[in-house]
């Protein structure tokens, strides 16, 4: 080895000290505000033994709290998916009057507090709402029942897919598109084979957050939901449910496969768009 | 009819009148040029013709047919932008496919087509590339080949070398020429570039704040322009103030007097008279009665030509002497001169003389 060589390495390793101050901060930073907690859950989680884990979570509320998950999630990713996509489409490529309105408030969930939100919904659709009396008499429940719990999801995810595509909608400006048309193609043809493609990953990354967002959410759908066992319960209410009822291992054990799944997914998609992401654009 | 004709087509956008009333034709495989400063509406004709713009009025024909409310996909045009547009998750061939493939054309002949196709834009061995490993003259060659895929009745281009360096652009200018001489294609292109306009096109349009100004040869735009716009825009010009006396022209500031030529304009007017560079020679002695007394101000090579600046009282005047007469007759900053203007236009100073000034000052034309 050159000692020369091994020299200039050591000084190009070599740190300011104003950066092992920033770098030591940032380390503590998420040591205290990740790293300790994530390990307290896992810490709580097996505190009575892997058996308190497995019959808390094998019960019939959890796994529906889980399948009640799995359900809201999936059906808000759909739907927001498709009108977040139709939203920004229609905001990047239509002038209308009112445009700018509705544009700002498309951020509207992002601001207003969850639990606000809930009680909205109660105020519209409850069985005495403006517009849940009408449904009232239809004999369709909307609060209490899993199409407030959907609608309450569907608010608070609602901006994440809109706002990850428009800005590259925006961006990219419609030269492609109408090239596509001059070309022959119509606006079916236009839109699976230059628009999607153009905004894949900003969609990737929305429907990532709607999921994110999804699994998580609390406070819209408690006040929502009324947290029914085995009817209304999704999993972070089953989660804050148990933590009440002093039944940590239920409630971390619950806790952390939801860490786990959201951990997973995000680092699920982040490989995707390191082997697939980087070669086209 | 086999080319193109637009009739009366009038576009506003809210209050701003971007085209105002325009109709011309193009016959079958001439290459047009819309020639305009920028926001003088040619881009919107061009994009109304292609059917991307909805007109307010008026009515557009392609080969005989009324196309004036067609979907643009159903115009059978092939439209070349000008930040050529490609799909940038595709690779060369994929975008110059795209139009047969969409209109469900046979396999094997869209590779064939794909195969001519790379041969006549010269970009063998890039065929797996993406857009984004091209270089600008290179992606322009690809939004050429793609429009030229379907076989378009015609093609439109809309400043297809305006994002290219000068040198590619002239380049790729000559290169479209010669293509065009090939394939004959009915074509219209856009263009700022007088230079670029004459240099290709059989047939020039002259667009101004959305009205056509004139149409002609490019030797007909240059040497007979129809209004003071078109001798401005088209080719370098010497904006030179005067005034009429005597059935003559007074140049302001000087005793120098010229022939007036045009009856039109009475006595005891201002006028402005237009001269381009190559039109003023410069004389040691006053050959004529209306040889006009200057001092040179400045000579600077130019390759090959020399560009001579002169004061004539209260107006400069650029001179352009080739090379060769320049070196029989050298001459010297300071020296006093006599001056003739071999050919030139008189136009009535009122007419919007100083909105046509100050355009060309924006141009650079003038300083």
């Amino acid at each position: 080895m050159n000692p020369e060589l091994n020299r200039v390495e050591l000084i190009r390793n070599r740190r300011h000290i104003g950066e092992w101050v920033t770098l030591s901060l940032v380390l503590l930073w998420f040591f205290i505000l990740i790293l300790i907690p994530i390990f307290g859950i896992i810490r709580e989680t097996f505190s009575q033994g892997l058996d308190a884990v497995k019959t808390s979570l094998a019960t019939p509320a959890s796994l529906h709290a889980f399948w009640l998950t799995i359900l809201l999630t999936t059906s808000a990713v759909i739907l927001n998916t498709l009108f977040g996509t139709i939203l920004a489409i229609v905001l990047a490529r239509q002038n209308f009057k009112g445009k700018l309105i509705l544009e700002s408030l498309l951020d509207l969930p992002f601001a207003v507090s969850p639990v606000v939100a809930g009680f909205m919904l109660i105020i519209l659709f409850g069985s005495t709402g403006w517009i849940g009396s009408w449904f009232s008499s239809m004999n369709i429940k909307i609060i209490y029942a899993l199409p407030g719990m959907l609608i309450a999801t569907l608010f608070v995810t609602f901006p994440f897919v809109a706002r990850e595509i428009l800005p590259v909608l925006r961006e990219f400006g419609p030269e492609q598109e109408e090239a596509a048309s001059t070309l022959g193609a119509s606006q079916w043809q236009t839109f699976w084979r230059i628009t999607l493609p153009t905004i894949k990953w900003g969609l990737v990354y929305g429907v990532t957050l709607t999921i994110a967002r999804s699994i998580g959410e609390f406070g819209a759908v408690l006040v929502v939901s009324g947290s029914i066992i085995n009817k209304t319960q999704t999993a972070t209410l089953r989660i804050h449910d148990q933590f009440s009822d002093f039944n940590y291992a239920g409630a971390f054990s619950a806790a952390l496969i939801l860490i786990v799944a959201s951990f997973l997914l995000l680092n699920f998609i982040k490989h995707i768009y390191k082997t697939k992401g980087g070669n086209t654009s | 009819m086999n080319g193109i004709k637009v009739e009366n087509l009038t576009k506003k956008f809210e209050d701003f009148v971007a085209v105002d009333d325009v109709s011309f034709e193009v016959k079958e495989g001439e290459l047009v040029a819309l020639l305009g400063p920028s926001g003088s509406g040619k881009s919107t004709i061009l994009r109304i013709v292609a059917g991307l713009e909805t007109q307010d009025r008026g009515h557009v024909y392609l080969t005989g047919e009324n196309v004036t409310s067609l979907d643009p996909r159903k115009r059978k045009i092939g439209f070349v932008f000008q930040h050529y547009a490609l799909f940038k998750h595709m690779t060369v061939e994929k975008n110059i496919a795209f139009g047969l493939e969409v209109q469900k054309k046979n396999k094997n002949l869209i590779k064939e087509k794909i195969a001519d196709l790379i041969e006549l834009v010269k970009l063998n061995g890039h065929e797996k590339h993406y857009p984004n490993q091209l270089s600008g003259g290179q992606r322009q060659r690809v939004a050429l080949a793609r429009a030229l895929a379907p076989e378009p009745k015609v093609l439109l281009l809309d400043e297809p070398f305006g994002s290219l360096d000068s040198k590619v652009r002239k380049n790729l200018a000559r290169w479209i020429r010669h293509l065009h001489d090939r394939i004959r294609v009915t074509s219209i292109f856009v263009t700022h570039d007088q230079n670029e306009a004459m240099e290709i096109s059989d047939k020039i349009i002259v667009v101004n704040r959305g009205r056509i100004e004139q149409i002609g040869k490019a030797s007909e735009v240059y040497e007979h322009p129809k209004s003071k716009f078109v001798a401005s825009f088209v080719g370098n010009v010497n904006v030179i103030n005067g005034r009429t006396q005597d059935s003559q022209i007074a140049l302001n500031g000087t005793e120098g007097r010229i022939d007036k030529k045009t009856k039109d304009i009475p006595d005891n007017q201002d006028i402005v008279f237009l001269v381009r560079p190559e039109e003023v020679s410069i004389k040691r002695t006053a050959s004529k009665p209306t040889s006009i007394p200057a001092v040179i101000e400045g000579i600077h090579y130019r390759g090959s030509f020399y560009e001579v600046d002169l004061r004539v009282g209260d107006n400069e005047i650029k001179s352009i002497i080739q090379k060769e007469n320049y070196k029989k007759n050298p001459l010297i900053v300071g020296e006093r001169v006599f001056i003739l203007f071999t050919q030139f236009k008189v136009f009535e100073a009122s007419e919007g003389h100083q909105a046509i000034h100050r355009m060309l000052k924006q141009l650079g034309y003038i300083e």
